[in-house]
């Protein structure tokens, strides 16, 4: 789980950060003021400084916060100018938006705020639909408005193009005032709570933010998204009451707590409106104590009462905001905050410190049991003076309200002191160390019933009042001895229902004096421990922090010296003396006890092994079906240790015993096919994918499956004297179930003229679960995950069945992997009801998959495998192409075809799937291509370009990526004027990549000193016209070799491309049914076929590899055939051995890779 | 290139000793009986590997003169109820090898020794120890939860010397919740040559409450603390675990993972240095 942080303020304001992987509260240096809250996602973190101010502090990111603004010059033709800037009255302005309504001249654009900057001056766009225009980006029509096209014609009157400029928000990891509205102050905020990015599938950056005032407002902050970090301006919420405190959780919860003491919750939020629609009432759990305090999550509510209570809401989910009960939990709390996955954070009313609820999980939300952070902070021990400054007050509001009696008569009642002068007391307790920290007192100090004018309440402590002015506290009752130590199995006590909760021990209500024995505690407090002791806490919120029931954190004994942190290649338990004194140890006790007595007869002799058991085998004969098999596998020790095997299936035909067997050393691939709830997997040889009919056999159950394909694949591997973690010249496939294969490839692969036949590859199974895999010849691997989280490959093997055996024990971890299942509701339009689900007997299922030829409905679909759980509910999608109505409807005029009568819509339902394989995660940029450069480096040290697309289309470079450490350290980002879907890089550094629109670009000037070349401005990309009106899908580069796929399955070479001229003058079509090309360092081409007739069964998704591939004949000459179907991505870009050359005279001499150095000269002639 | 811990497991499944069968003068025999050489495993049992030896030594004697057959080295009589390794490195680590054991079949050492009539009796003892070594680790849980034909593997998998027969179902028994850090308790029994005890065996963690890793050093400071060298003093005492001595660092969980015989207790032999 990548690192995030866990955000606190502390009683004087100050701003501290936890790392997930951390061990100590590390200031927030930047903070030059004092915090009253802080509220934080995962992308930043809000707060309200003492100032009253809101700031925002926006996490550095590799991917910059960039905004593209555009304005359109519109001109017309006259006979006398030409075209020119001379419109007629009519005409639109000569600098519009692009319906041409709004005046846009360029120098009317302002940064929105100081936090931006202007990226570069104002340019013309060139493309125009996916094509270059090569006029200057104008385009060209008869009139305004109308459609334009990029060629000039005779009639052509008007013109326009298309002008842009990039903004790029600069207040990166520092807190930035968010410009105040002028129509809203005097009345400061008191609180605030961000969340709400669940509400929509849009990428990281949308966020709901709330905010309440002093006076009991509330406001929402509207249009907070990635391009506007700071939203655009706070709207009122209207409320039913005065409210003091409000959560909003990362999904549609937001309560809020009312100064009468009861909750409000909104209801009505939505994707499309996110602020919500109305208010519902929920009543205090107990009817005689108010609520203080509400924190809400995905799915829970929690709450406090101003008895310092700790309520648990049962019942809470989407469909019922509100929910249905209280249960009172253990634990005596000041203030509460549920993060991400629902975990939560308190903040003790005994001590102050922040506590962690452990072992709250999906199934269990109220967890089980209180856990006290107690890490350091950084600098303890000397922020005292710096505190000073805080005691200025926020809490200066209630100032009046603070009475020296109960000053007095708290401290007596929590400190051994006695009966110490109040006031003096205060001076005291405020400041042990650096008394002259007392200065200008603010202006209202008059107020102040407290004598010595330097006296102040610390600030933050005080606007702990605001959660605890409604919580009439008793002074004296500070308890110690009751709490957060119970047995975490008897603490809950489940209350049926609100109107049954019983009334908690009544407070002592003698005493109405309370305010400020809050303030005063929290002195005592300091004054007793000392500024060193345990931290006092005044707030914590978890928004931004990814923790769950399984985090291994380190946040809970500071004894423990700091864990280093883990590298990829070599971890400190490798390296510890111990265990390189076992190694060495062991290794003497062969020697010694073993080496010299080889000859002597072994105490037990070696004998064949059998394991047997039953399955179920799709019967070769038609019909078809699975049947009742017996399974044995017999092993046994082939010469030189080597094991080898047969497997057997036992069968009837029509009342007779038959068998089935495979030799093991002959089995090239096992794979696991989970479908219809069938736990079962595939064995192929070279004649089971020539016939592309594989040997299907289900185990009765999930483990037996995993035992049987551990102990075969075991063997498989044992047969072929295959071990280890994957050579740097392997193979790497995935299947369309995101397994993830491996092959070693032989030297003669890529031999000419008799290379290794492509359907003997051995492929074994590597743990994970990806989607894209890339890799180069010194053994870096990336990974894509269906979420497009990306993965490196950490050296490891084996996992995900395999566990145990066949895997390394290091370098293994868990890995996530979430995928959307869709399907559509349709509906059918009848002139008596409207829209309906009820339809015509020859439509589609009411609920049907994207063909609409398979019903799927909400209860019936299952996730894509049995691996797969579901983690979320039933969703409209919006997302559709084609664009749907506010509801997610799409419209056909009859089933398939243009939408008019018929209605549509997409439904998603996200499923998460957990193994474990040897990828650890590169967060937090979500990935949806990347590429490596495939040659081999000089050195483990040298850098190897890696290039890669994030999932809005931003390219990027990883810097920082060498063998030693695969995965780089940080993005950078390259400027393009359009979204790309597809890179590749080439031996010689050559980048060509593929733009949403379908258009193709060529990019100058890369190489290895400046790989993102020179200042990695977006115009030295060079636009290449697509193929035939194609619209391109996936680009590989190898040595030389250029290829591109289309949408239409076309597979294109890329003709002329030369040192000279790298950019190539044509596209030549290669083949068609192609769905992934990919290009290695030897200019081999494989490829993913659909449709490969196979002589039993066409197979789609195959893998194939192109024969006769020469530096004469770099296109080739025809497709071997080979693992499949079900393929969906391969990469061959690791393998740059040479084959062995035929001995013969003609034999061409080795091509050698482009001179990179010419690359360049050519590159920058062409490319800027 | 750093080894590969599962290494461990092998080179521990495939630790072997030379051993030389003698039969003892004392037998009566009808020809000389040549002595017997051998590889053992480490991890087996005297009495279900050296079938061979007893075949060999039958044909130099009469049948009415061959009782149950025993062994002793150098006067002790070898329990064959622990494991070949640990006898090997309690009794005998720092002899010359082969390792040279007398064979008997007469006197059975009836105080000292569990007889073992059939190859049943060493799968119910092998069985009870994994059984108990698992009620340590996970309160019995894994091995209750396994079938017995799961259980027979285990057993097969150490008579027949197949480790991956073996290891395909104590790979379960080794497993442990990755939140906890470790089994619950850490089967282990100390063995010392100088006291009548047969060996020490407690309860015992593999971290501490503070959640930092128990380690071999903490193991002996609690359990037999004259094992540990101190400061200044030469050291008086080896600590054997599979034939080498792990550093006091070494992690106790990971010994327990790795160095653990196939009943699934760490057997630590402590045994004085020799003098020379």
């Amino acid at each position: 789980m990548p690192v995030s942080l866990l955000w606190a303020v502390d009683v004087y304001g100050r701003v501290y950060s936890l790392s997930t992987a951390g061990q100590v509260w590390e200031q927030c240096r930047d903070a030059q003021m004092e915090f009253k809250r802080v509220t934080a996602a995962q992308q930043c973190c809000w707060g309200i400084a003492c100032d009253n101010n809101i700031y925002l502090n926006i996490h550095a990111s590799d991917l910059p916060v960039r905004y593209q603004e555009e304005t359109y010059e519109n001109q017309r033709w006259n006979p006398v100018d030409g075209f020119s800037e001379r419109l007629l009255p009519s005409d639109r302005w000569q600098w519009s938006d692009v319906t041409g309504l709004q005046h846009q001249p360029l120098d009317n654009f302002r940064l929105p705020s100081i936090s931006w900057e202007w990226e570069g001056d104002w340019h013309a766009d060139e493309n125009f639909e996916g094509e270059p225009t090569e006029k200057g980006g104008w385009t060209y029509s008869m009139d305004f408005p109308a459609t334009y096209t990029k060629d000039k014609k005779w009639n052509s009157c008007v013109r326009r193009r298309r002008w842009l400029r990039y903004r790029r928000y600069k207040a990166m990891d520092t807190w930035a005032k968010i410009p105040p509205q002028q129509t809203m102050l005097p009345d400061p905020f008191s609180d605030i709570s961000c969340g709400g990015w669940e509400i929509s599938d849009e990428p990281s950056g949308r966020l709901s933010l709330w905010a309440v005032s002093l006076q009991g407002k509330m406001w929402f902050r509207e249009g907070i998204n990635h391009h506007n970090p700071e939203g655009s301006l706070w709207e009122e919420v209207p409320l039913p009451a005065e409210v003091v405190q409000i959560s909003c959780g990362p999904g549609d919860l937001i309560w809020a707590v009312l100064w009468e003491g009861q909750f409000i919750v909104r209801e009505g939020i939505s994707r499309d409106c996110p602020k919500g629609t109305s208010w519902a009432v929920v009543d205090s759990p107990s009817p005689d104590v108010a609520a203080t305090h509400v924190a809400v999550g995905m799915n829970v509510v929690w709450a406090l009462t101003k008895d310092n209570k700790v309520w648990f809401r049962r019942g809470v989910n989407s469909h019922n905001p509100c929910g249905s009960g209280w249960i009172n939990m253990v634990g005596e709390m000041i203030m509460l905050n549920v993060g991400l996955n629902d975990q939560v954070l308190a903040i003790s009313c005994e001590d102050r410190a922040v506590y962690f609820r452990q072992g709250v999980t999906s199934s269990e939300l109220s967890g089980k049991t209180w856990r006290a952070i107690s890490v350091p902070r950084d600098g303890d021990r000397s922020h005292s003076s710096a505190s000073a400054s805080s005691l200025q007050s926020a809490g200066c509001y209630f100032c009046g309200e603070v009475r020296a009696q109960s000053v007095v008569s708290d401290v007596e009642s929590d400190t051994d002191k006695g009966s110490l002068d109040g006031a003096s007391h205060l001076v005291a307790s405020i400041s042990p160390i650096s008394p002259e920290s007392f200065v200008d007192a603010p202006t209202d100090h008059s107020e102040e019933p407290i004598d010595t004018p330097k006296a102040r309440i610390p600030k933050v402590t005080s606007d702990s009042f605001i959660s605890e002015l409604v919580s009439d506290r008793e002074p004296g009752k500070t308890t110690r001895e009751d709490g957060l130590s119970g047995p975490a199995v008897l603490e809950e006590e489940p209350i049926p229902g609100e109107e049954e909760v019983e009334a908690p021990t009544v407070v002592d209500s003698a005493d109405t004096c309370s305010l400020s024995s809050v303030a005063t505690y929290t002195l005592a407090i300091e004054d007793q421990y000392g500024a060193d002791e345990h931290p006092l806490w005044a707030w914590v919120s978890g928004g931004g922090c990814s923790v769950d029931s399984h985090s291994q954190l380190n946040w809970f004994n500071s004894l423990v010296q700091s864990v280093q942190s883990m590298s990829l290649s070599v971890t400190p338990a490798q390296t510890a003396a111990w265990r390189k004194q076992i190694f060495e140890q062991l290794s003497e006790r062969t020697k010694r006890e073993m080496d010299n007595f080889r000859h002597y007869e072994q105490a037990i002799e070696q004998s064949v092994w059998v394991k047997k058991g039953t399955m179920q085998w799709w019967r070769d004969w038609k019909p078809h079906k699975w049947i009742d098999v017996h399974f044995a596998l017999e092993q046994f020790s082939g010469p030189e240790g080597n094991k080898d095997g047969i497997l057997f299936i036992y069968y009837n035909f029509y009342e007779e015993k038959k068998y089935l067997h495979a030799f093991i050393n002959e089995v090239t691939i096992l794979v696991p096919v989970l479908n219809d709830s069938k736990h079962s997997f595939a064995i192929y040889t070279p004649e089971r994918t020539k016939q592309r009919w594989p040997i299907r056999l289900a185990a009765a159950t999930e483990l037996e499956m995993h035992d049987w394909l551990a102990l075969l694949s075991d063997s498989c591997c044992n047969s072929r004297g295959i071990q280890g973690p994957p050579s740097k010249q392997a193979a790497w496939s995935v299947t369309c179930k995101g397994d993830i294969f491996v092959c070693e490839p032989s030297p003669s692969l890529e031999a000419m003229p008799y290379p290794t036949p492509c359907d003997q590859m051995f492929w074994r199974q590597v743990g994970g679960h990806l989607r894209v895999v890339e890799c180069n010849s010194v053994g870096i691997v990336w990974g894509i995950g269906y979420d497009h989280t990306a993965w490196v490959h950490t050296g490891g093997y084996g996992g995900g069945f395999s566990q145990g055996l066949a895997s390394s024990t290091d370098n293994l971890y868990t890995q996530v992997d979430v995928k959307s299942v869709y399907i559509y509701e349709n509906q059918r339009w009848n002139p008596v009801s409207g829209y309906t689900n009820r339809g015509l007997p020859t439509d589609r299922y009411m609920w049907s998959d994207a063909s609409g030829l398979h019903e799927c409905t909400k209860t019936n679909m299952k996730p894509p495998s049995p691996q797969w759980t579901w983690v979320s509910e039933w969703a409209i999608d919006y997302s559709i192409s084609g664009g749907t109505d506010r509801e997610g409807w799409q419209y056909a005029a009859d089933f398939p075809g243009a939408f008019v009568s018929i209605v549509c819509f997409l439904l998603h339902r996200k499923s998460k799937l957990t193994s474990t394989g040897p990828w650890q995660e590169i967060p937090p940029i979500s990935l949806i291509d990347v590429t490596i450069l495939p040659c081999a480096a000089q050195s483990s040290v040298d850098v190897v370009p890696l290039w890669a697309i994030s999932n809005k289309g931003d390219v990027l470079c990883r810097l920082g990526v060498t063998t030693l450490t695969p995965a780089g350290f940080s993005w950078l980002h390259v400027g393009t004027d359009q979204p790309f879907k597809s890179i590749s890089v080439g031996a010689a550094s050559q980048v060509w990549a593929i733009a949403k629109d379908g258009s193709a670009f060529y990019r100058g000037s890369v190489s290895p000193q400046s790989p993102a070349g020179p200042g990695a401005k977006m115009y030295c990309w060079y636009h290449i016209p697509s193929p035939g009106k194609q619209k391109l899908k996936q680009v590989s580069v190898g040595r030389t070799s250029v290829y591109t796929v289309d949408e239409n399955g076309n597979l294109w070479y890329r003709h002329g491309v030369t040192p000279s001229y790298p950019q190539g003058s044509s596209w030549e079509h290669i083949s068609n049914n192609v769905r992934k090309v990919s290009a290695g360092p030897l200019d081999q081409v494989w490829i993913i076929a659909d449709k490969v007739q196979g002589s039993q069964s066409l197979s789609c998704g195959t893998v194939c590899h192109r024969l006769g591939v020469q530096p004469v004949e770099p296109k080739g000459q025809s497709w071997d055939y080979g693992i499949g179907g079900g393929w969906d991505h391969i990469t061959v870009r690791g393998n740059s051995m040479e084959p062995p050359r035929l001995p013969s005279l003609t034999a061409p001499a080795p091509p050698s890779p482009l001179p990179v150095r010419n690359m360049e000269v050519n590159g920058n002639a062409v490319g800027c | 290139i750093m080894a590969d811990d599962k290494d461990v497991l092998r080179d521990v499944w495939f630790g072997r000793i030379p051993a030389c069968f003698t039969l003892n003068q004392d037998e009566v025999t009808e020809r000389e009986a040549e002595p017997y050489y051998l590889l053992l495993p480490r991890v087996s049992y005297l009495t279900l590997v050296t079938d061979k030896v007893k075949k060999h030594f039958h044909k130099a004697m009469r049948a009415e003169d061959a009782e149950e057959m025993w062994f002793e080295y150098e006067g002790t009589p070898l329990k064959w109820h622990n494991p070949i390794g640990v006898l090997f490195d309690l009794h005998a680590s720092n002899t010359v090898l082969p390792w040279s054991i007398t064979v008997h079949f007469k006197n059975f050492p009836e105080r000292e020794l569990l007889h073992c009539p059939s190859n049943s009796v060493i799968e119910a003892h092998f069985m009870s120890g994994i059984k108990e070594a698992d009620a340590l680790k996970h309160k019995s849980q894994v091995v209750n939860d396994m079938q017995k034909k799961d259980h027979k593997q285990l057993w097969m998998g150490l008579q027949n010397d197949k480790f991956d027969q073996f290891w395909a179902i104590n790979r379960k028994l080794m497993e442990y919740p990755t939140d906890e850090g470790g089994f619950r308790y850490i089967p282990f029994r100390i063995y010392q040559t100088t006291s009548d005890r047969p060996f020490i065996q407690k309860l015992f963690r593999p971290t501490s409450p503070e959640g930092t890793a128990h380690t071999l050093g903490d193991l002996l400071r609690e359990m037999y603390p004259v094992a540990l060298p101190t400061d200044g003093e030469p050291k008086r005492y080896q600590v054997v675990i599979q034939g080498i001595e792990p550093l006091p660092e070494t992690p106790l969980q990971w010994l327990s993972e790795h160095l653990s015989h196939p009943d699934n207790f760490l057997h630590i032999c402590v045994t004085p240095v020799p003098s020379d």
